[in-house]
Parts: structure tokens; sequence; C-alpha cells
């Protein structure tokens, strides 16, 4: 028997009030591993370009894959994947904590939510007993309290249990779906989705566990090779020991000391307050100590709780680096403790703290330019106000007044509003630019952020540090650079396990080969990795060409291609040349040409032959694809 | 002798441990934290972690509970020996350890007791020291060994 799967995929039509049980497709688990590799597989097949995102014909493919659950390190992930409503798009959307590993052991690969219930339900996963169970009286319950009521409903508080808040009831696109209170799948608006079909919640409990393969070359690769990685300290990226130390606000230090941190709605790339809220700040102010999710030695996250001031005894799990910039310098805003209280508030109303702290600056940054006026807002709202920042932050998770409009997300708000707030609304293909700002400093982010499937995202590549060895204000060496920590990613993707265990302390493709094969029983080599990334990427801009995607979607907002006036680019910018050079290079290392199109030939070759074939069609037929 | 202790001010709540000894203990190599002779008490909300297992008392309350004699103590390891044969499932010895580290399993009709994996405990070794610390959760080591390792400073 294949090991690591469970060999099932469950799916709840919550129209009809169905539950069935299907047995997983194999042979796409052999092709496309698990997680966002085989859930994008599912999408492609089940969710055409002309089903609208909050439509009750899109689907919810909630992922794990082959090694969640086991001892792999960071096999804790599970991947919602879904048509954005953010976007359009193809979304991926992952969180840590146990929630994956004990749907695993429930015996699920995969919980597939199809249709919209007809009034509010949650979903009670226990082993093979599945229930579709009323949850009015949970509506309009914050996050924590959702999970609490939850938990005790179902009796057990060992079951584990993804929630929605306010602000996915409303629809927002910038709703998260949340797990075991401080993890979030937060980014592309997988919360709207969920309360687009009614569902406040899923509880699991597991108690079947998940079958190795091969049980003792597992333990001895984890004893003879991953933890002498990890004893190495991660190389040049560094830094094991300050990982765990510091967690995700580490990269603060490194953000703002080459001039990518994001600073008054990316205006600026350093803050000079940072130490304020930078790493040591971190550790110093608010943290209680470290935690881990499922199977992690890299223990990033932190238990935190504001000790002093008007927001003492607040706790939360965070905040991660992310939080620390899109509410802190993002906002011009240099308290630990507000960044503590906004990170709670997000939590608990459902809201992405990234895409929401992105929001809020724009907003920040329209009424110090005049665009938006106090009558607009309802208050004043300059950089630095936290009492604004607050306010904003509730009227987006309730859409009252301007935050109805602002909880579409920035794109859609500078869509609106106009008067040239488009060129600062930071965000590509919809989706709010994370904590990094491209530039002069850094044309690889901009290139990450262009290439990224759903948008702009951080974790597709990060090429924070490695591009600090490529030569500096140019283009050169991204393309390369920025695909190969792609595709260094994709195999732990689909696995599922987080990137940040595995990549810190420099896990290749061979170890994601080694240990996949010994999970599972397949034989995987490392070679079979880099194709596996390749026909990942390449199946994913298939989906998003289906949907429409053109070449001229991968654009930056006029912002960043502005010369910068201070820190390590004075003088300097990026350019739409540098950038046209990049995508460029970029897709014709993907075997995609200018358009951005793969070719029939490279399709077949990624033993995508299906996928060749849709697309062609639709060209033929003039239903767009990019051509 | 080496026993296994536990800080839970370190533990950082991943579950390595369970993950690492059910799979060890289980003979078709099945990964089931639930099943685990070790497991880990969590508080979310007050950010707590609690490893609770077997710590090898000196005068073993589960040895005396069991009506049937299929317990006894290892001489070479002062680990609890579990006679499978002999244990019928009346989980008197559950009931009669104070600190809950007897984990009584309800499909194989039996108890499971940390066996410290004769000498060489799994837990322990996947349990990493945090290095701002210099020391982790799990230990296997004497008490006096143990008594002088670097603890959390409050705070």
């Amino acid at each position: 028997m294949l090991g690591g799967y469970a060999g099932k995929v469950l799916r709840i039509d919550l129209t009809h009030r169905r539950v069935q049980t299907e047995k997983l497709d194999e042979s796409a688990a052999r092709r496309f591993i698990g997680g966002r590799g085989l859930g994008g597989y599912y999408l492609w097949n089940e969710v055409g370009p002309e089903v609208a995102p909050l439509s009750p014909a899109n689907k919810v493919f909630m992922c794990v894959g082959p090694v969640t659950g086991t001892p792999v390190p960071g096999g804790n992930r599970h991947v919602i994947v879904t048509r954005s409503p953010q976007t359009g798009l193809y979304l991926d959307s992952y969180a840590g904590g146990h929630f994956g590993p004990e749907l695993k052991f429930a015996g699920y690969d995969m919980v597939v939510l199809e249709g919209r219930a007809s009034t509010p339900v949650y979903l009670w996963i226990d082993d093979d007993r599945v229930e579709i169970r009323d949850a009015t009286h949970l509506w309009g319950k914050e996050t924590w309290d959702t999970e609490e009521a939850v938990l005790e409903e179902v009796g057990d508080s060992s079951a584990k249990v993804s929630v929605i808040g306010p602000a996915g009831e409303r629809l927002s696109n910038l709703a998260i779906v949340q797990n075991e209170y401080y993890h979030q799948a937060g980014r592309g608006g997988p919360g709207a989705v969920f309360g687009s079909k009614n569902v406040k919640a899923m509880a699991v409990r597991g108690t079947r566990g998940v079958k190795i393969a091969d049980a003792k070359r597992l333990t001895e690769y984890l004893i003879s090779k991953v933890a002498p990685a990890f004893e190495a300290g991660g190389g040049k990226l560094g830094a094991v020991a300050d990982r765990i130390k510091f967690g995700t606000p580490l990269t603060l230090n490194i953000t703002h000391s080459v001039g990518i941190l994001p600073t008054q709605n990316f205006q600026h790339g350093q803050f000079s307050r940072y130490q304020e809220i930078d790493a040591h700040a971190f550790r110093r102010k608010v943290v209680v100590n470290d935690k881990g999710c499922y199977a992690c030695n890299l223990c990033c996250a932190k238990f935190s709780r504001n000790r002093v001031g008007a927001y003492q005894g607040e706790a939360i799990g965070g905040p991660e680096y992310e939080t620390l910039a899109m509410f802190g310098s993002n906002l011009d805003i240099d308290s630990m403790e507000y960044i503590v209280h906004a990170n709670a508030l997000c939590d608990r109303l459902g809201l992405d703290t990234v895409g929401t702290g992105n929001v809020i600056g724009w907003v920040m940054e329209c009424y110090e330019k005049g665009i938006l006026t106090k009558s607009d807002i309802g208050f004043p709202a300059p950089f630095g106000d936290l009492e604004a920042s607050d306010r904003l932050l509730h009227m987006i998770a309730y859409r009252e007044g301007i935050g109805d409009l602002l909880a579409n997300g920035v794109r859609a708000a500078a869509q609106e509003i106009g008067r040239g707030s488009e060129d600062f609304a930071m965000q590509v293909k919809g989706l709010e630019f994370p904590a990094y700002r491209p530039g002069s400093c850094s044309p690889g982010f901009a290139l990450a952020y262009l290439i990224a499937d759903r948008g702009a995202c951080h974790r597709r590549g990060w090429p924070a540090i490695a591009e600090q060895d490529l030569p500096r204000f140019s283009h050169e060496g991204r393309a390369k650079l920025v695909k190969s920590l792609y595709d260094q990613r994709i195999p732990w993707h689909c696995g599922v396990c987080c990137d940040i265990a595995v990549i810190v302390p420099n896990l290749s493709h061979t170890d994601a080969a080694a240990m996949f094969s010994y999970v599972t029983g397949w034989d995987f080599t490392a070679e079979e990795m880099g194709v596996l990334a390749d026909r990942v990427a390449s199946l994913l801009q298939a989906y998003n060409l289906r949907c429409g995607l053109t070449r001229e979607w991968s654009s930056l907002p006029a912002r960043s291609y502005s010369q910068d006036t201070d820190g390590p680019g004075a003088g300097n910018r990026l350019t739409p040349e540098m950038v046209a050079t990049m995508l460029d290079e970029y897709y014709a290392l993907r075997g995609w040409d200018s358009r951005g199109v793969p070719t029939r030939q490279r399709l077949q070759e990624l033993g995508l032959d299906e996928v060749a074939a849709e697309l062609e069609g639709r060209a033929i037929s003039g239903k767009g694809c990019g051509r | 002798m080496k026993k296994l202790m536990t800080d839970a001010e370190l533990c950082t709540g991943c579950r390595y441990c369970e993950a690492v000894c059910s799979m060890t203990h289980n003979r078709a190599g099945t990964c089931n934290p639930r099943k685990a002779r070790i497991q880990v008490r969590s508080e979310p909300r007050d950010g707590r972690d609690t490893p609770v297992v077997c710590c090898q008392c000196a005068a073993p309350a589960c040895i005396d509970a069991c009506p049937v004699g299929a317990l006894s103590t290892d001489d070479s390891t002062g680990a609890m020996r579990v006679d499978q044969e002999q244990c019928t499932g009346c989980f008197a010895c559950v009931e009669a350890c104070m600190f809950g580290a007897i984990v009584p399993d309800a499909d194989a009709q039996v108890v499971a007791i940390c066996d410290l994996c004769g000498g060489d405990p799994m837990c322990a070794k996947f349990c990493r020291a945090l290095p701002h610390i210099g020391a982790s959760a799990l230990a296997y080591m004497t008490p006096a060994e143990f008594g002088k390792r670097p603890r959390r400073q409050v705070g």
C-alpha cells in the first residue's frame, strides 16, 4: 500500500447537503504530488474560467500532501486552493499549526467544498463521520469566539478548527481562514470563498494516523542528513539559530539594511525608527516563549503578550515580520504594542494583516495628498495615526462607510477613487504587495511579484538575501535567480511542508526526493523534483491564462518605477525596460513565449498534453489564453 | 541512571516527540500522535505546552495498581515494561499514574507506556535545543545533569 497518502478525497456538496468520498486519483498524485500541485490540477479540471469566484460553482480544495502529518520537517501545512475573488486567478493560501496533519489523520488527502449552503453551517469531520451542522448561532462571531464555541460543541478540545470571522462573512477580499487561533491562510481572500458558501467553520478530529512506507529509512535520513543540516546553521541564508530566536521578524533587520522595508506606503525603503519594531525589540518587548507548528524544529512561531500600555494583556501568536512592517513602518507607526494589538484585531475579525496594512497605508497617503478627505473617511487619517488605523480596520471588517470599498482590496479601491491614487496602489494582479519594496534596491522582488501565480507574493521566491550577490540596481541575473528560488520551493509546497522549515536549513530537491520516497514508497529523484517544479508552474500559468491573464496584467504600479530619494538606492530607479527584460528572460527559462504562454512542446515535455490541447483549442476559437 | 526529563517552559508544542514516538513503536510504521507514549498537553490561549511522559518514578503506583502483575521495571534502563500477554486492558494503571503519563490504547485493548526506546529515546533525539537557551524541553540524562541545565529566564 502506498504510504503518506490517505487515499481518499472528501467531497461536501453544501447545496444538497451531501457528503461523498472518492478514491484519490493516484496517477495525478504521482504527477503533481499533492498540495498546490494536485490542488491546482483538480482546480484546472473542475473550475473553469466561466465560474465566478464567489458563486456556488467555485470550489474550495482544502489540500494536504503525502508528507503532511509525518515527521518530515515542517510537514504541517494545509493549503486552500480555489479561484481567488481578489485576483480572479488561481489561489493557494497556506496555514501551519496542526490542522493539516489532523485532516490527514482523519483519512483525507483533500476536502472539496462545493455549492452553497442555504443557511450558515459548520462541518464536523470526525474520521469517517462527517456532519454538516447548523452555524446560525455562530454567524457574526469573531474568530476566537467561534473556535472556542465549536470546540465546546464537538466536545473535544484536541480537535482542530478552521474558521472565518466577520470579514469572511462579508465577503471581503482581505478575509482569511484561520486555524488554532494563531494560524492563517491569509492571502487572496479564501475567507470570502468560505463566506460565500455559508461555511463558518470546519472542525476535524483524526485518530488514524498516517502510514510511512519505510519508517526505518526515513528515521535514518532525518538523523543522518536533516539534523546535521540544522546543526550546520543553514549556510548563508543563515541563521537557523537566529530564525529560531527571532522568527520571521529577523527579516525586518535585513530589509531595512538593504533598503526594501516598506515605509509610508512604500514611499521609502528604510524606517528611521526601525529599532523600535525590529527583531530585537520584538524579542525584548513582547515575546513570551517559542512555539512550533507540527513536526518543526525551526519553531519560528512566538507567543507574545503586551506587558505595558493601553493594550496590556493582549496576546497573540506573532506578530510575523509582514505584520510588523505593514502595520509598523508602512503606516509610520513605531509602537510594538500597537502592532500586537492590530494583529490581534485582524485575527479576531478575520482579516489578512498584510493586505489590510497595505490598504490602510494607501488610505493614509490618499489623505495626506488630499485625494481622500476627513469627510470621505469620517476622521483624519494621516500616517502614524494609531486611532485612524484602528477605526479603518474595524470599518473594513464590517464594511462600514469607506470600509465597504476598502474591503475589496487596494486595486478595487484605487480604481473607484482614481485621481492618481492608482499610481501608489501597491499591488500586482490585484493582490497587495507584502512587506518587500520592489524598486532600484530589489529588481528581484519586482520580478518575484510579477511572476507569482497568485499575484504579488513573497513566498514563491524570496530574493531578499541571494539578490545581494548580484550587480546592484540592475536586472542582471534576476530571472535565473527567481526561477531557481521558485522551483526550490515547489516540491515542498506540494508535499506539503512549510518552506521556512526546509529552506532555512538549506534542504534541497535531493532531500525532498529522498524523504518523499521513504514516505510514499514511490521512487522520486531530484531531477524529477525539478521537472515537477516546471510542470506545476506551467499548469498554474495555463490556469491563469484560461482565466484571461495577459502579459499586461503582470505590471507594477507607477510608484515602483520612481527614483529613490533616500536610502541605499538614492538616485537610482527601476525602469520598465529592466522589468520587460526580466520577464522576457524568465518566460524563456520556463519555455513560455513572450506573452507568457507555455509552448505546446514545453507542455508536452512536462506531461501536460491535456493542458496543451485545451490552451490550443481556446486560442483557435479566440477565447483568450494570451493569444 | 538516566531518566527522561521534561522542562515545559521550553516546550514549543510541535509534537515532534509524539510523531516519532508513534512511528517508532508502530510495527507498520504508522505515525499517529494520538497513540504516542508521550503526550503534549496544550493550552494555546495561554501559550502553554506541557509534555507528559513516564518519569520512571522510584515507587511506581502503576505497578502497585496492576491486578495481574503485567507491569515491571526494566533493570538496565529503569523503563516500565508492559507484558502485553498479561495486560487485560483494565486501565487501572492509567488511573493510578498521578502524572497521567500512561496512554490507554482503546483499539489494542492494552496500555502503552514509555519504554525509553530501549535506552535511546527518539523523542529526546528529535527535541532540538533552543539555541538561544541552550537546552531542549526533553532530555535523556541523569537528574544531576538536568539540574545544571540552562533554563528560560522568566519575562
